[in-house]
């Protein structure tokens, strides 16, 4: 079963996967660092490092890990926000990263973001209506009473009374004003939704609402989502699959409850570990990893998690491990993942 | 031993025309030893509860109104400006959630602790660095000598949180509030600050006032927890029986909130409706009133009181119910 000649991407080509809606090749994007009065080079953040990944049709693929590891930069890739430094990505049958300004704002429809801060993303000035119909000025030519018809039936669809047309922004709660993010989102029905910590910023009882409504949402409207957050209990409530970052590449991908139950690599053991669960009886012990992320401008050589990793061996320090698929459907990039399978194996 | 005691406690601010109350009538104390978690969502008077034990919401204009803040047994209302910058950093110890707004961005952070210790103990220069520098270790920062010169900036979030504690801890307070120290901080360095606390709590004998809105936190380091609503407490007691066996609808929803490492994904998560109210529209009676699915006639009309129930204390009306209905989980 387990194969270790085979790579991730001669995989991604292997035929007996669910339909796939987003495919990652090889994904790069470093950023330009400020130059120091004494450094001679021109440094880069690492931001994202030869990425590779899928994301299936009607899945939801959720993405950990620390900040600063990549995510949100990553899911901007995905969707032609950043523009990659190299590699390939494909929607459906296009690939995006080939495609002319005009080619691309047709697909980039079908591609829609939701944010952290709610009212960062929303005019202060327009009303809910406005800004509900207003993707519907730009990609659309529907005349004002279809406007506000559809504007009726997505403040339903969201949970928002239609007499909430007529707010402002501020005149709304913090979980209010998701929602009126979520009905701009789906308003031209897209079919995938990229959301970077979309409920990250909600207290518990109202990030519960919204978890909720984007997955009935999904249900109803056929939704594929990048969900990218660092609560590790929400991404495992509302994911299919997850992929682990760690400075700038992906470590692990698995299936939710697999990855939840016995990660394989050591960095997702511990990251898993030290999730706070919510029952006192539960209080475990925890992989508390030495020290902090490097920094992405200078990762360390080899893999990148020597470090910190508790169980690293001399090749881990010049040998780079390829993320490969050693399970079904599991993809771990290191040198001796947990295969004996128990968390508390890295203590 | 009652270290720490609020009785009847209400803050107000004067805005313009407009008094806002933010925490009224609260009452809790805090043992010898004991670590006190307070939670409750955005906007429920946390911060503004701890700030008035130390009495710095002088400084943004708010008054302490009514009720009394004992420290050891002895107000701290009556206590003088001079008397009150004392104990402050000395006895009780604050850690703020941003740990940049509490580090002088032109000071090194070994200066910093110098000062701090300096301030409150007769120690010369040489003695306060040395003491300084072992503080450095003993919060986790390794080459804390070489460490000790250099600048905020120079350091990540949790080794700033760090510092901060460092900084906290400088002259052995009794009594440690900490106000969402960690929400910044991602859930790897989470984990080495609460442990860090964890251990220095024991090593010490202090008490924590810990703050978070996060019931995974609270879970992992409360003896005790409070639940903070709209200004006022809705439920107090020990961590297991509140886990347990919760007695106010709003604990019962804010538990079913959380989605559960464990639990079900197929099944939509409890949540609670609506949010909290703004101060301009408080409901009458219960507070929690418009969100709430065990309310009834009188909670429109009559505030229920806290009161004990058992070794616990709860404020509602029907918490007989809530206790019937949680085993289905299906009242919300
Ligand atoms: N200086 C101030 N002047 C006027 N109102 C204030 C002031 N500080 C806080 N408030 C108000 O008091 C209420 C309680 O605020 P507080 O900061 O204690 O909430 P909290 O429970 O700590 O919330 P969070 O979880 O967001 O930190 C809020 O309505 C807030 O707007
Ligand atoms: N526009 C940008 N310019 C320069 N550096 C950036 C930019 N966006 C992100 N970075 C850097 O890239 C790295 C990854 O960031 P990000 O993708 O935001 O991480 P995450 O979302 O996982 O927290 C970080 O070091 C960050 O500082
Ligand atoms: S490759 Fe080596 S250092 Fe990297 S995670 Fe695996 S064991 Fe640890
Ligand atoms: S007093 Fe009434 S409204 Fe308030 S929490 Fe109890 S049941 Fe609900
Ligand atoms: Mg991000
Ligand atoms: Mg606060």
């Amino acid at each position: 079963m387990v194969n270790l000649e085979k790579t991730a991407l001669e995989l991604i080509e292997s035929p007996r996967k669910p339909p796939v809606l987003v495919r990652v090749k090889n994904a790069k994007k470093y950023f330009k660092l400020k130059k120091g009065i004494f450094s001679k080079n021109q440094q880069y953040v690492k931001a994202v490092d030869k990425v590779s990944f899928e994301i299936f049709k009607g899945e939801t693929f959720g993405l950990v890990g620390e900040s600063g590891s990549g995510k949100s930069t990553l899911g901007r890739v995905v969707i032609g926000l950043h523009e990659a430094d190299e590699g390939e990505i494909y929607f459906e049958e296009n690939e995006i990263t080939a495609l002319n300004k005009r080619e691309f704002q047709k697909v980039r429809k079908e591609m829609q973001i939701i944010f952290q801060d709610p009212s960062g993303s929303l005019n202060p000035r327009m009303k809910v209506q406005e800004l509900i119909s207003e993707p519907f000025d730009v990609y659309t030519k529907m005349t004002k009473k279809e406007k506000e018809e559809k504007v009726a039936t997505l403040l339903e669809k969201v949970g928002l009374g239609v007499e909430k047309k007529l707010s402002y922004p501020h005149e709304l709660s913090g979980g209010q004003r998701q929602r009126v993010c979520i009905a701009r989102a789906i308003a031209l029905n897209p079919k995938f939704i990229l959301a970077d910590e979309a409920v990250s910023a909600l207290d518990v009882s109202v990030q519960a609402q919204v978890i909720n409504l984007l997955k009935d949402l999904q249900k109803e409207l056929g939704l594929t989502y990048l969900f990218i957050a660092h609560g590790l209990n929400v991404v495992r409530y509302i994911s299919d699959r997850v992929g682990v970052m760690y400075l700038g590449q992906l470590v692990e991908v698995a299936e939710t409850e697999e990855l939840f139950d016995h990660p394989l690599h050591p960095y997702s053991a511990a990251l898993l570990s030290t999730n706070p669960v919510a029952d006192p009886r539960k209080r475990k012990e925890k992989v508390v990893l030495k020290g902090e992320i490097p920094s992405p401008a200078n990762p360390p050589a080899g893999c990148r998690f020597h470090t910190r990793c508790p169980i690293a061996q001399e090749i881990c320090k010049t040998k780079v491990p390829d993320l490969v698929e050693i399970q079904e459907g599991r993809q771990v990039a290191c040198h001796f993942p947990l295969l004996t399978n128990s968390k508390e194996e890295t203590e | 031993m009652k270290l720490l005691e609020l009785t009847d406690v209400t803050i107000q601010f004067q805005r313009d025309e407009q008094t806002i109350i933010p925490v009224e009538g609260v009452s809790f104390d805090v043992k010898e030893g004991e670590t006190v978690c307070l939670v409750g969502e955005s906007g429920s008077g946390k911060s503004v509860t701890s700030l008035g034990v130390m009495r710095l919401v002088e400084f943004e204009g708010g008054t302490i109104s009514a009720g009394d803040i004992k420290y050891q047994g002895e107000s701290l209302l009556t206590k003088s400006k001079e008397e009150m910058r004392e104990m402050r950093g000395k006895d009780i110890a604050m850690i703020f959630q941003e740990p940049m707004t509490a580090l002088n961005p032109v000071v090194s952070i070994g200066d910093q602790i110098v000062e701090a210790i300096s301030l409150h103990t007769e120690l010369n220069k040489a003695e306060a660095k040395e003491r300084a520098i072992k503080l450095l270790g003993s919060v986790g920062i390794s080459e804390a000598k070489r460490r000790f010169g250099q600048y905020p900036h120079e350091l990540s979030g949790g080794m700033r949180q760090r510092v901060v504690i460092a900084m906290a801890l400088s002259c052995d307070p009794k009594l440690l509030i900490a106000d969402e120290p960690t929400t910044a901080l991602d859930v790897t360095i989470e984990a080495q600050i609460l442990a860090l606390l964890e251990n220095l709590k024991k090593e010490m004998n202090m008490s924590i006032v810990f703050i978070t809105h996060d019931m995974g936190v609270a879970a992992e380091i409360a003896d005790r927890i409070i639940v903070m609503y709209a200004g006022k407490i809705v439920e107090d007691g020990d961590v297991y029986e509140m886990f347990d066996d919760p007695l106010h609808p709003y604990t019962l929803g804010l538990l079913g909130s959380i989605p559960d490492v464990n639990g079900d994904r197929s099944k939509p998560l409890l949540s609670i409706p609506g949010a909290i109210p703004a101060q301009s529209d408080m409901p009458r009676g219960c507070r929690f009133n418009p969100r709430c699915a065990f309310a009834t006639q009188q909670c429109l009309e009559q505030e229920p009181p806290l009161l004990a129930v058992g070794n616990r204390k709860v404020a509602c009306w029907n918490y007989e119910d809530v206790q019937k209905a949680k085993p289905t989980g299906e009242v919300i």
